[in-house]
């Protein structure tokens, strides 16, 4: 098993080698880079650009410099918790990102665990009451919800609660908390309006997760082994809980991998719909303006969250599933 | 006391599955007895409603199952109470449950699946403790270690810790009775316990559950559709033909004298070891060939066609990190002739690489050294037309005539594919083709244009034996051509290959687990253990004068449909010690003259490996 993570974690390294390098030659495609557009945008609306301190930045974070060396003086930073610098925002990108990361984590939090329970109950009554009309009725609801995509259902939601009860659901918080310390009122603010976005970015992953729980559970539930769990004079329940579910949970944990970037990713599109201030809405707009160290440097966190995430769920399933865990030890 | 007193007692028990509108009668109007600390045994063929039946003793059929009549439980644990009607109880219920893996301990066919692979052996047979007694864990934990004991294992502690995928197949069976045994019950239904297992593992099997039946003096409801099994193990028998019981009473009565038509032609479709040479089977359903239209004449010339020398394959297990585990011979060193026109039958247990040598043969496998020649012509090294031109000539049959059939292609496409890759004919000469290869598999030929799944298994198999022969092959590789079969149907598909033998002149490699099939089919017997050919000799001496001792260990442990000739528990040792001069590293053929064979030390004489 120590082997096994000591490979994992060695395997890792190329890997993480490998995207930043991509990441940062995506960033670099496009022509220019962030001051000339930040100039070409100064001259457009008539203002003269402080030529002086763009030359600095430049000098400073070596744009002067080849490809290859500005690549190893953003990895190099990198690796020694500097992120770089945001010339949007005009500080820290680790400043930009980290006022906001928490907001993200967490409406995402909240998004994920209102997922499972509510996907979880529908998944099992819909795989237990297979064909039945509540079956039928569930499967309806989650296709619906699948099929919809989330900011469609943000802008209805919000069209609606406008023409109805004349209220706007953007924001994570009411506006006069915005830039305020936490204080006991701005948390009550930020509770009232986390239903909203939780809701809407919940919809299509409950409806995914619920279908996929029924299909993995159906697949279970004619086992031979439930049959086995039930000829012992288990309680139905308990043979439920105990042998299907329990199998069929793989498909869940290996979801795990997936969930950690998306945690701080923060539904980027729904975000910039219904104003939340999560750092979706900001990775956009740094890709729009080639903002490239806030970019690249959000999307190297994201890279290796993944990373990290589908290390975690590898354990947990090495840690759950004997048949992955042992299969060295039953070959002997 | 009990003794006199029916355990259990099914009476006009009906059981229909509705389906798509209309309604299938799985079991018609049953009525049978189990007695106390017997075995009555339920045979038949599948679909005949026997799982049926077991199933609904537990309360376990599908919920949409409609169950009328009674199945009246007389607990002996409960002397003065009145027998319970089983089907009255509601099902899942808390009276039903206490009865289930309590009183009634069920075990199944599929040892791989009927076991949990995320919870310790250890784990589920304590559940049933859990469930139905009041015993501290510690005792729990002794009783579990005991039972273990009982069933075999000798490393019980151990095994408790395991998981189902670390046991063997019979290792997993002995944990799943077990697990049914642990609370002690008045009855066990068994269902088709070893038909998963290899010959000599369902020996022991049946012995071990002989064993524990006589000493608990626990009744047993063996469902089976092995008239051998029933012959060696029931003290009653209950014959059921589509959902109907034909026949029942004492085992031996029944088999000395089948009154019932359908038992009588059972007994007389299953090939067995007396039968003189030349004698067919009488499937219920013959198959009538007809293969005039195929037009090829019986080739006369002798010698052999195929030859094998050599030939070894090593497969290299997967994974294992940085560190390549080493490679595991599958199959080492096999090889034999077959002459023009004749049969070798191919005999191993699962893993003996019997399998892995049929597909080296038709060059699905390459093998890593060795040879075969067809005619003289070297099969391994032809390459672009002339390895077109060998495919033609050596066909295959497959186990699973479910899977190997593909289901959107009618049987028209199915039989006239071969012909198109191999660009003969143009469409009306294929369409005839095909015509004169359903008439000679005796299917008629307005059927082309069905699809696979509306035959019967036993039809299905004589399509892929049609599909076989569109090319005019001389070879056919016969891959466990009929385990997948009823024995009725077995017979059918038997005959039909001999025939087509017969009439083609064709030469078969027979690969089959199955003695008594391969005693039916073949010229030369060949047994393969551990990827080699232990023992290879024309089929007379193998079947009734075999040297090697797995040989005799495999013949010893075929249960025979006859009450005269009961296995021999006592000498189907767990582990038999083989004598020195078959174990060595360095082992090789030992001539016995006759064309004898088998594998010894070198420098063995015939004397020593007689003794």
């Amino acid at each position: 098993m120590i082997r096994y993570l000591a490979w994992r974690v060695a395997v890792m390294v190329p890997t993480l080698v490998l995207i930043s390098m991509l990441v940062f030659t995506i960033i670099e495609l496009p022509p220019g880079d962030y001051f000339e557009s930040y100039v070409q945008e100064l001259r457009a609306m008539g203002e003269t650009a402080d030529l002086q301190e763009i030359e600095d930045l430049k000098t400073r974070y070596g744009f002067d410099q080849p490809v290859p060396i500005r690549y190893l003086h953003w990895v190099g930073g990198m690796l020694r918790g500097d992120f770089g610098y945001s010339f949007e925002y005009r500080m820290p990108v680790s400043e930009v990102v980290g006022s906001r990361m928490w907001l993200t984590v967490l409406v995402s939090m909240v998004t994920i665990i209102v997922t499972w329970v509510i996907a979880f109950p529908i998944g099992i009554y819909s795989a237990t009451h297979q064909y039945s009309w509540g079956d039928y009725g569930l499967t309806f609801l989650g296709l619906l919800g699948l099929a919809i995509p989330n900011f469609m259902l943000a802008l209805i939601l919000m069209y609606f609660a406008n023409v109805w009860w004349g209220v706007s659901i953007g924001h994570l918080m009411d506006r006069e908390f915005m830039g305020q310390p936490l204080s006991w009122d701005k948390a009550r603010s930020i509770l009232s309006h986390l239903w909203i976005p939780v809701l809407i970015i919940g919809t299509a992953g409950t409806a995914g997760m619920a279908r996929r729980l029924r299909a993995n559970l159906l697949d279970e539930l004619d086992k031979q082994y439930v049959t086995t769990a039930r000829a012992k004079g288990l309680h139905p329940g308990r043979v439920l809980l105990k042998y299907p579910l329990r199998m069929s949970l793989n498909f869940f944990i290996a979801d795990i991998g997936s969930i950690l970037p998306a945690i701080v990713s923060g539904a980027e599109i729904t975000a910039i719909v219904l104003s939340l201030e999560t750092t979706g809405p900001l990775l956009i707009r740094a890709l729009q303006s080639q903002d490239m160290y806030l970019a690249g440097s959000f999307l190297m966190f994201l890279a290796f969250l993944t990373v990290i995430g589908v290390l975690i769920s590898d354990i947990a399933l090495a840690a759950l599933d004997p048949r992955i865990r042992l299969s060295g030890r039953a070959r002997k | 006391m009990s003794d006199f007193r029916d355990l259990l007692r099914i009476e006009n028990l009906n059981v229909v599955f509705p389906l798509y509108g209309g309604r299938i009668q799985a079991v018609r109007d049953a009525s049978l007895r189990i007695l106390p600390g017997r075995v009555t045994t339920l045979v038949g063929q599948s679909g005949s409603g026997k799982s049926v039946i077991g199933r609904c003793i537990m309360g376990l059929q599908p919920k949409y199952a409609q169950v009328s009549g009674n199945i009246m439980f007389d607990d002996p644990a409960r002397d003065h109470s009145l027998p319970v009607d089983l089907t009255r109880l509601p099902q899942d219920g808390r009276q039903i449950r206490a009865i289930r893996g309590n009183r009634i301990g069920m075990i199944f066919q599929e040892p791989m699946s009927s076991l949990s692979p995320v919870h310790t052996i250890g784990n589920q047979i304590d559940e049933a403790l859990r469930i139905h007694s009041v015993l501290s864990p510690r005792e729990r934990a002794e009783r579990v270690e005991a039972m273990l004991a009982d069933v075999g294992f000798r490393d019980p502690a151990r095994v408790m810790q395991m998981y189902p995928f670390e046991l063997s197949g019979g290792m997993r069976q002995r944990a799943m009775v077990a697990m049914a045994l642990i609370c002690d019950p008045a009855l066990l239904i068994a269902d088709e316990p070893t038909t998963a297992l290899d010959v000599t593992i369902q020996g022991q099997l049946l012995k071990l559950l002989r064993k524990l039946q006589e000493r608990r003096g626990m009744a047993m409801l063996l469902i089976t559709h092995d008239l051998g099994v029933v012959a060696n193990l029931s003290d009653e028998v209950v014959v059921m033909y589509r959902g109907e019981v034909v026949e029942a009473g004492p085992t031996q009565p029944i088999f000395r004298q089948p009154r019932h038509p359908y038992l009588r032609a059972l007994m007389d479709a299953v090939p067995h070891f007396d039968m003189p040479p030349g004698e067919r089977l009488r499937p219920l359903v013959p198959a009538r060939v007809d293969v005039a239209s195929l037009g090829r004449a019986v080739q006369p010339c002798q010698g052999p066609v195929l030859q094998v020398s050599g030939l070894v394959k090593s497969f290299a297990p997967r994974g294992g990190g940085l560190r390549r585990p080493q490679a595991v011979r599958v199959v080492d060193d096999v090889g034999f002739t077959i002459a023009r026109g004749q049969t070798l039958g191919l005999v191993g247990e699962s893993g003996s690489g019997k399998t892995t040598v049929g597909k080296m043969i038709v060059r699905a496998i390459t093998p890593d050294a060795g040879r075969v020649t067809l005619d003289g012509q070297d099969m391994l090294a032809a390459q672009g037309p002339a390895l077109m031109a060998l495919r033609r000539r050596v066909q295959m049959v497959f186990q699973d005539p479910v899977s190997s059939l593909s289901p959107h292609m009618t049987v028209g496409s199915i039989l006239t594919e071969p012909l198109e890759v191999h660009g003969i004919g143009d469409r009306t000469s294929r369409r005839a083709r095909a015509r004169d290869l359903m008439r000679a598999v005796g299917l008629p030929d307005r059927d082309l244009a069905r699809y696979p799944h509306s035959f019967s298994g036993g039809q299905r198999q004589r399509i892929g034996i049609a599909r076989a022969l569109a090319l005019g092959p001389e070879l056919i590789v016969c891959d466990e051509a009929t385990s997948a079969l009823d024995v009725s149907v077995q017979a059918q598909v038997l005959n039909l290959l001999k025939d087509l033998q017969r009439d083609l002149g064709l030469t078969y490699l027979f690969i089959s687990h199955n003695l008594a099939v391969v005693n039916y089919m073949a010229d030369q017997v060949a047994v393969m253990q551990g990827g080699r050919i232990v023992e290879i000799g024309p089929r007379e001496v193998i079947m009734r004068d075999p040297v090697h001792p797995y040989t005799r260990a495999l013949l010893a442990a075929v249960p025979y449909p006859d009450l005269d000739r009961p296995l021999d528990f006592a000498t189907l040792a767990a582990t038999q010690e083989w004598a020195p001069v078959f174990v060595g590293p360095q082992l090789a053929a030992l001539d016995l003259g006759a064309g004898h064979q088998v594998l010894a030390r070198p420098g063995a004489d015939a004397a020593q490996v007689r003794a």
